[in-house]
């Protein structure tokens, strides 16, 4: 017997026939249809398990109609259901009669109250009245389960969901139902906190107040809020949020459903960090180094800074201005800079990029995929940074598409990352060598190599350690283009907007829309006037040339080299030499103290526009609340700065800067202005045309290393010094210590104990640093994250080697 | 610190490898955990989770939900006296008040000697045997307040054949190697043990 086609089964609800799709549950036909059943636990993002029963309706399959849980009953031909029956309403009015026997009813104090789907389906479903005089359970009210997250047991329904999320979901099942009965409680294991990157989704999720986040709790009440729908920008995974505000101040973050990014989950990073921009640090009037005392930054007049800034710009000419920078910026932001820099003033040294990611001529040209795109393909080739760290969505979207079958991932990678509980295999290889470590593979008799080579294949594709260059990652590209050509890339650059920022031009060689800037478009150059002449200076190539006198002028778009750059003695020696360092940032961060003249610049929900995700799906950024002081968005620094150079921009507003990138920029034609504010944004709107050819260098081997180094792994962690979480009080004391961990062999042959402090060297610097053995190191390799509060592996990097060796040492 | 003992170890690895999953061999662990010590500590389920690749809380969970496994230090012998129906009706009422002044706990408590703990416990099937109680598990059919006194006397002078409480059985079962059924990828796992002889038509 075939199964019936999805048009082929027809339900009635309600007297109402309508067409459902084989294997759907009744609920999910109830809720396609417009018919509103009531529950708890049912979540359509998570598999039904029929805890709560406040979903149970009249179904009859023919042998009358019975009382079942329609989350866990599917749909079946000639099914009739009946969700307003006597029966239907009396099992409801039991449930939640049942339901409130141990129910505090603290609704007038509870963060859920006004929201709480408990409150509202007692309104519309219950019975009205309790007939429960005993004494209701009780639990020690809320305790902390993980720094962000706390629990009220007695709030607490039972219904499954964060425990289900905490476990199918992020992978991390840190809490569960223990006890039994009457007992039952959500609970961590003593002194082993829930302390999963996800965990804010359980808030979110949970349809009582059991579980408050510690950012949000008693701040604000549900009718004080006003919302918009937006993107986050912490990384470049855009997954779209409601943005909410009290007072004008941001109170909350909810993560909103959008099928081909997020499936409505959030990472904790991106859902907490609004606490930064309401941070009284944030830099809120123009600043210039004071004459009298060079040490001090000195306020002064937006008019006053400009001047001095675009005097500067002046002075060094064309060739002597870099930019670095500019992924913080919406799409709109970074073409205003694009084009101040190209056609005002005529320099092509711009780079979204700070050095850590992958040259934009590469990334744009290669074959697309998207999201949906690597969780259906037969593999995943993982090639790059950790994902669950930094594109901390990517890495749960791939997880659920492994374990449910859809896919598989195969990472090919130094060390461990947050991949290998679900990956099919972890290859593991010498740092730089992932290109030996696939050829290798692709060569044997392995059946992975007929899987790589006959099904499909998405990579997500990054550099894999921030102590190498962009060489071994390029070198893989090149194997992966010759050896499987069928293989499609999504690229695994992780700071916010950086993809829009490249689309956008801000990248030596390319301009607006992709284009080679050899190429300009007809449009382009009639709006711009004219284009620079060469491809300039990436981001190493500018700090090289500053530190060594050929650079004057240098303007960081959001940028902080000391702590971005992985080099940090060149980034210093670069920021000390050039004559001015002109700053646009929201904080004074380690480089901003450095600068000449500061701009404050506004942050994220202070600004609209567009931004665009890893696969180049263009959504919308929308403002909710107004800047602190006098910060500006960025378009208007440019034009201001074009206006002081005699020259204008002629950009004056955001949706007229969507116009003209609309015009000038050959991939994003057709993308109107109309259709990024229509609904059509709410999924975004995926733009893959590209004019760029791929031209990938021939495969190299680095060098090998000396037997008495260890080879300098580094990659970033969710919780870093980054400037959003350092500046996030909640999120801040979540960063970690830096730590270098060695495998215990190589920690014996040097007599270092785990624990030790040790001193670190390489060629850039020596530091103390606490070694920590740990044996799923691979051997003659050293890991030290990247950016941690306390010192960076920035200090060891050479930004010019393909590869990083330290030596360590007791003291 | 490790756990279990070397040769639980040794054990434990042996008893997940009976499994297709790991995950499976948790509650046997437990047993063997709770075997060992006579009771399940925090540091055996942060053991056994390791073991079988989850985590503490999981383990918590599960063993939580089994009123048999012991989060808490109890008596090398554990009485369960019967409350329910019949019992109840055959007089485990007295018995238990009985047995709180024989052992001066109240039940739910262990004496402080670290010998009894004594609980109510519900239906033992033993019905037609009422009132009943049983020790570590073992059962004590008909039992009279006298009988009780000598049944903690006999406990307490180390004249019975009853293990120390968290032992199931001191027969240990190995299976032959050819018979483990071993981590099997999930679509080659037949849905009867292969232990059971199907070819060869042994029961
Ligand atoms: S804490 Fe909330 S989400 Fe978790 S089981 Fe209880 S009611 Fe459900
Ligand atoms: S994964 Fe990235 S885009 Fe998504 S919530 Fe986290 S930080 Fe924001
Ligand atoms: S929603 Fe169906 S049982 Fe909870
Ligand atoms: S009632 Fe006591 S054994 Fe059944």
């Amino acid at each position: 017997m075939s199964e019936p086609t999805p048009s082929e089964i027809t339900v009635t609800i309600n007297g109402t026939q309508i067409d459902a799709q084989a294997g759907e549950m009744v609920i999910a036909a109830a809720d396609r249809a417009g018919v509103h059943i009531p529950r708890f636990c049912y979540h359509e993002r998570m598999s039904p398990v029929g805890m709560c029963r406040m979903c149970l309706v009249d179904i009859d399959t023919g042998r009358g109609p019975m009382l079942q849980p329609s989350c866990m009953v599917p749909v079946s031909d000639g099914m009739s259901v009946d969700t307003e029956s006597e029966d239907t309403k009396r099992a409801q009015e039991g449930i939640l009669e049942f339901l409130l026997v141990n129910h505090p009813l603290d609704c007038p104090v509870c963060d859920k109250g006004g929201e709480c789907p408990l409150q509202d389906q007692t309104m519309a479903y219950g019975p009205g009245e309790s007939r429960f005089v005993e004494e209701k359970r009780h639990y020690e009210k809320p305790i902390p389960i993980s720094d962000l997250v706390h629990l009220d047991r007695e709030r607490c329904i039972l219904c499954d969901r964060c425990t289900r999320f905490a476990d199918e979901v992020a992978g991390d099942p840190l809490i569960y139902f223990m006890e039994r009965g009457n007992a039952t409680q959500v609970l961590t294991f003593p002194d082993e906190p829930f302390s999963s990157y996800f965990s804010g989704n359980t808030v979110q999720i949970c349809p009582v107040g059991a579980l408050t986040a510690a950012p949000y709790r008693f701040k604000a009440r549900p009718w004080d809020l006003e919302q918009v729908e937006s993107t986050c920008t912490t990384c470049s995974m855009g997954c779209r949020v409601a943005v909410q505000s009290s007072r004008n101040e941001l109170v909350r973050y909810l993560g909103v459903d959008v099928e081909s990014v997020n499936h409505g989950w959030l990472c904790d990073k991106g859902r907490f960090n609004f606490e930064s921009v309401n941070s009284e640090q944030r830099l809120t009037t123009p600043l210039i180094r004071d004459i009298d005392d060079p040490r001090q930054l000195l306020g002064i007049d937006w008019g006053s800074a400009l001047a001095v800034a675009a005097e500067a710009i002046q002075q060094a000419g064309p060739e002597r201005v870099g930019i670095i920078g500019g992924s913080r910026l919406t799409n709109e932001d970074a073409y205003a800079w694009s084009k101040f820099a190209g056609s005002i003033v005529g320099t092509d040294n711009v780079d979204a990029q700070l050095g850590d990611g992958l040259p934009a001529e590469v990334v744009l040209a290669l074959p697309p995929a998207t999201i949906a795109d690597a969780c259906s393909a037969d593999t995943v080739l993982v090639v790059g940074p950790d994902i669950k760290e930094e594109l901390a969505i990517l890495h749960l979207r791939l997880r659920g598409a492994a374990t449910k079958g859809q896919t598989n991932v195969v990472e090919i990678g130094p060390n461990p990352t947050g991949c290998e509980p679900y990956a099919q295999r972890s290859i593991r290889c010498a740092p730089g060598e992932t290109a030996k470590a696939l050829s290798e593979l692709l060569a044997s008799d392995d059946p992975l190599a007929g899987q790589l080579g006959e099904g499909s294949v998405v990579v997500v594709f990054g550099r894999a350690s921030m102590a190498e260059s962009a060489d071994p990652a390029l070198s893989l590209a090149a194997v992966i283009r010759t050896e499987l050509p069928h293989a499609t890339f999504l690229p695994a650059l992780r700071r916010g907007n950086v993809r829009g920022a490249l689309d956008m031009g801000l990248a030596p060689g390319i301009l607006p829309g992709r284009t080679d800037i050899r190429q300009p478009s007809q449009a382009l150059l009639e709006t711009w006037g004219a284009v620079p002449a060469a491809k300039g200076l990436d981001t190493t190539g500018m700090l090289h040339a500053a530190a060594s006198g050929d650079l004057d002028t240098l303007i960081l778009l959001g940028a902080d080299p000391l702590s971005d750059f992985p080099d940090r003695n060149l980034a210093a020696e670069a920021i000390q030499k050039a004559k001015t360092v002109i700053a646009i940032d929201n904080f004074v961060t380690d480089s901003v103290a450095q600068a000449d003249v500061a701009l404050p610049a506004t942050a994220y929900g202070e600004q609209g526009g567009t931004t665009t995700n890893i696969e180049g799906r263009i959504s919308r950024l929308t403002q909710k609340i107004t800047p602190p002081g006098s910060a500006r968005d960025d378009w208007m620094i440019a034009t201001e700065l074009a206006w002081r150079l005699g020259s204008d921009l002629g950009l004056s507003s955001k949706q007229e800067i969507w116009r003209e990138i609309e015009r000038v920029a050959p991939s994003h034609a057709g993308v109107t202005l109309e259709r990024v504010e229509s609904s059509e944004a709410h999924e975004g709107i995926l733009v893959q045309e590209t004019s760029l050819e791929l031209n990938l260098p021939a495969p190299e081997t680095p060098p090998v290393a000396d037997g008495y180094g260890l080879r300098l792994v580094s990659g970033r962690k969710l919780w870093d010094a980054a400037t959003a979480t350092a500046h996030s009080p909640s999120l801040q004391p979540l960063a970690a210590a830096p730590a270098l961990k060695v495998h215990p062999n190589d920690l014996q042959r040097l007599g270092i104990s785990s624990g030790d402090d040790v001193r670190v060297i390489s060629t850039r610097s020596t530091e103390t640093i606490t070694a920590i053995a740990d044996e799923n190191i691979q051997r003659g390799t050293a890991m030290l994250p990247f950016n941690q509060p306390g010192g960076g592996a920035n200090r060891f990097i050479d930004a010019d080697a393909a590869v990083n060796d330290i030596r360590i040492e007791t003291l | 610190m490790k756990f279990f003992t070397d040769e639980n170890s040794e054990l434990a690895r042996e008893m997940i490898e009976r499994y297709p999953k790991a995950r499976s061999a948790m509650i046997p662990l437990l047993h063997l955990a709770q075997e060992q010590e006579g009771w399940i500590t925090d540091e055996a389920m942060t053991e056994i989770a390791e073991l079988v690749g989850t985590t503490s809380a999981e383990v918590l969970g599960t063993c939580s939900f089994y009123e048999m496994f012991k989060r808490k230090p109890v008596g090398k012998y554990v009485i369960n006296i019967c409350t329910t129906m019949s019992c109840a009706l055959m007089g485990a009422g007295d018995l238990m008040k009985h047995a709180e002044s024989r052992l001066g706990v109240k039940s739910g408590g262990s004496t402080s000697d670290g010998m009894f703990t004594l609980e109510g416990a519900e239906c033992q099937a033993a019905c037609t045997e009422a009132p009943c109680l049983q020790v570590n598990y073992r059962h004590q059919y008909r039992v009279t307040a006298d009988q009780f006194d000598q049944l903690i006397e006999e406990l307490a002078s180390a004249d019975h054949d009853v293990p120390q409480h968290g032992v199931l059985s001191r027969i240990r079962q190995h299976i032959p190697e050819d018979r483990f059924v071993g981590p099997t990828p999930p679509e080659e796992v037949v849905s009867a043990p292969i232990w059971l002889g199907t070819d060869s038509g042994e029961k």
